[in-house]
């Protein structure tokens, strides 16, 4: 098979216009539905660290907008299986305006557990520790630093409004990691500043257990434990709370499918209506080659294969054009998008539409070609 | 003297499959970007019509949306004494509300989301009667753990009905009626009375915001600048449509992907569909010839050839409008991320949209047909005709 593969290759390149009109307008909506699944993979499947599937997030059973009481930790914290807990609140605020590139998200922590809890967070030794003293201390992951050129020993304020009043921080340590783009606060800090009637509420606990066996169990045994209360809590796994976010924006599956979909089927029409002109016109050619004893189906294979070249090239074109997109795509500052990546699972699927489209578009044009009497083919005329 | 349009025309339709073709690629086109418009357009539909031009709404100063706003009742009691409110039966049109989030189910899905939970007292309710509307069932009593659902919700997500229980904060609440909200990011609210959510979500006594109708313009500007001198108060006065305006920014990323898919797609098209006139122009050679021996000048030619690609497109072009109507009114539903829960709207698909589709795919039309032309123009007619 392989030795017919340069007749096809020349053959693509006979008529060099159509070919790279075609090639560009398969790589073209091949990059789109590569960059449109690679999305779809930062949404919904991203890769889980190992550390990731050992954490847990207890929130209130009604909303996240419901906080819980302290004590629930220390509760937490005693059932079997559970190595740590971490108590967070959504600072909110603004960072000198509404501006989305000031616009990052903010909480507060406990400053002595959340780089334990979260070992993917690479912070320096001296930068924690000056984190865990000072108590106006703040802490930023780097790709934020990086964008608004934070050094440590800046001070941010930040403008409350779930927590009110003007807030200011000492940047003390930048840590570096998968969605590092947050900024942290000291949860105790905050405490102090509010009035006493509402200290001692936590917008969501997130916790470790100490081997992935016992995190189902460990989560089932917490919301058991509060199922009485009169906050009752929800516990999910960290990925699951991720979800819904992206459940949060919409019909985004719907979105990326219905787009995803539209495009491959237009790369369909595009590149049969090219390949039925380039067989039609070949039609005599077909005829010599029969006569020199080429048969039907070595015909079929010839110009099939001619199609699946032209087209398994622009799924390569497209594919790199998606790479380059996405590594600028994953500089930006949004949630799910920084740091994605293109999977493999993508690329496979973007070579295997390309080699589909291909044969799809080529097989009936070849076929009625290939099937024609030797004399009428002779006979045919452009 | 100009080539006849039936010219064009013929030859299209003589060449049924390609054509046929190369419009539906045109088509799917023009289809993806008028359905991200239509959703677009009804989520900003949405938020146009959500507000009465004399209704201010006062959050804590800072805060950027109602959740994250709080308001004690001493201080709605300072704002009752400002003056240049409308005034209803007597009463003072003002309404201390609370705002808080749900996370329901979705019908149809497994995913969770948040929704918006309105508490009010009766006066909130009158000074919405212009877009809302009792559909079912009644309104919630004072002093009841009851519920009223708009429309949309009740049609979005799982176990909103009358007569089903729902628990907000630690009481479990009973839904009671359902009200229209019209096309106003209220359908996609729950609404209780204020004082019992507040007490159920831990609140206390406090509230989230404070809406007022100002008597007209002039005192809704007094109003403003009353609160925002008062010192007493750390509160700040908004006209209630500039709030549900700003939400339109929720829709900025699909936006952007739109734009993206948009001229992805088109590059793509024009592509296409200049292979496919390309293809014309090579199969009519002899008979461009004919055309220039009968005196049809080089500019003619490269019309007609022009004219034939934006006769294409448009055939694409009319085909995606009537493959996006059907989605006029279809129910969508967005994240909101000012106000942290879902906004629900229905898809618009407008004659002015329809148009910039048709225009785009005629866009796509020129620039597919116009180097083919200029291939077909250019050529020798005594050439064009000895070929075979």
């Amino acid at each position: 098979m392989l030795k017919y593969l340069p007749f096809a290759l020349k053959n693509s390149i006979r008529n060099r216009r159509r070919t790279l009109l075609t090639l560009l307008s398969v790589g073209v909506s091949l990059f789109l539905l590569a960059t449109l699944l690679s999305l779809y993979f930062a949404f919904y499947h991203r890769d889980e660290t190992p550390e990731q599937a050992l954490r847990l997030i207890v929130r209130h059973r009604v909303s996240l907008t419901f906080a819980m009481p302290e004590f629930y930790g220390t509760r937490i914290a005693q059932l079997p299986g559970v190595r740590m807990v971490c108590r967070q609140n959504w600072f909110g605020g603004t960072y000198m305006d509404r501006k989305p590139e000031h616009n990052f998200p903010r909480f507060s922590v406990d400053a002595d557990k959340i780089f334990d809890i979260t070992p993917e967070w690479k912070v320096p030794a001296g930068e924690r520790q000056a984190f865990e003293r000072e108590r106006t201390a703040a802490a930023v992951g780097r790709s934020i630093a990086d964008r608004l050129g934070f050094r440590l020993g800046q001070k941010i304020t930040l403008q409350g409004d779930i927590f009110p009043g003007n807030h200011e921080f000492t940047l003390r340590a930048i840590f570096e990691g998968p969605d590092d783009g947050q900024m942290l606060i000291r949860r105790d800090y905050l405490e102090e500043t509010l009035p006493l009637r509402r200290r001692g509420m936590v917008g969501f606990f997130s916790v470790m257990a100490d081997s992935a066996p016992s995190v189902p169990r460990v989560a089932a045994a917490i919301d058991e434990v509060f199922r009485n209360s009169p906050q009752q809590t929800k516990t999910e796994s960290e990925r699951a709370f991720n979800l819904s976010f992206v459940s949060f924006f919409g019909d985004v599956k719907l979105i990326l499918f219905s787009i995803s979909g539209a495009v491959t089927f237009t790369i369909l029409l595009v590149s049969a209506t090219t390949m039925a002109m380039s067989v039609r016109e070949r039609i005599q050619e077909v005829g010599v080659l029969k006569t020199l004893g080429f048969t039907s189906g070595k015909v079929l294979a010839l110009l099939v294969s001619e199609a699946i070249v032209i087209a398994l090239a622009g799924g390569i074109l497209g594919t790199l054009l998606a790479k380059l997109v996405i590594l600028k795509l994953s500089q930006m500052p949004m949630f799910f998008i920084q740091g994605m990546q293109m999977p493999p699972a993508v690329v496979g699927i973007t070579l295997g539409a390309a080699l589909l489209i291909g044969v799809a578009s080529s097989i009936l044009p070849a076929l009625s070609a290939a099937r024609r009497p030797i004399t009428e083919a002779l006979r045919h005329a452009g | 003297m100009r080539v006849p349009l039936s010219y064009n025309l013929r030859n299209l339709l003589v060449r049924k499959t390609t054509t046929a073709m190369t419009a539906l690629g045109i088509a799917l086109t023009v289809a993806v970007m008028l359905g991200i418009l239509g959703m677009l357009a009804g989520l900003e539909h949405s938020f146009q019509t959500t507000g009465h031009p004399r209704h201010l709404l006062v959050f804590r100063r800072g805060a950027t949306s109602e959740l994250s706003s709080a308001i004690t009742p001493e201080n709605v009691q300072v704002l009752r004494g400002k003056g240049g409110m409308e005034t209803a039966g007597g009463e003072a049109m003002i309404s201390p509300e609370l705002v808080t989030t749900l996370n329901l189910g979705v019908q149809g899905s497994d995913q969770t989301t948040n929704v918006n939970v309105r508490g009010l007292s009766p006066m909130g309710i009158r000074m919405r009667a212009e877009s809302v509307k009792l559909v079912e069932g009644r309104w919630f009593e004072r002093g009841q753990r009851e519920l009223v659902a708009g429309q949309g919700a009740a049609a979005t997500y799982r176990d909103v009905a009358v007569g089903k229980p729902l628990l907000v904060g630690s009481a479990q609440f009973t839904i009671v009626g359902i009200f229209s909200g019209g096309q106003t990011a209220f359908n996609g609210e729950i609404w209780g009375e204020n004082h019992q959510l507040s007490t159920d979500a831990g609140r206390g006594s406090s509230y989230s915001s404070v809406l007022i109708r100002a008597a007209d313009q002039a005192s809704a500007r007094g109003l403003i600048q009353a609160v925002a001198d008062d010192q007493r108060l750390t509160l700040e006065a908004t006209p209630e449509i500039n709030y549900y305006l700003r939400q339109t920014e929720s829709g900025q990323p699909l936006r952007y992907l739109g734009i993206f898919v948009a001229i992805v797609m088109a590059v793509g098209s024009v592509f296409a569909a200049m292979n496919t006139m390309y293809a014309a122009v090579a199969r009519r050679a002899r008979e461009i010839g004919v055309l220039r021996v009968l005196g049809f000048s080089r500019a003619s030619i490269l019309f007609s050839f022009v004219v034939e690609s934006l006769l294409l497109a448009l055939f694409g072009g009319g085909l995606a409008c009537l493959l996006a109507l059907p989605f006029n009114g279809v129910a969508g539903r967005m994240g909101n991320s000012v106000t942290f829960s879902q906004a629900l709207f229905e898809f618009r698909i407008t004659p002015q949209m329809l148009a910039a589709g048709v225009a785009f795919a005629a866009v796509m039309g020129a620039f597919g047909g116009l180097l083919p032309a200029r291939v077909a123009a250019r050529q020798d007619p005594m050439t064009a005709l000895r070929e075979l």
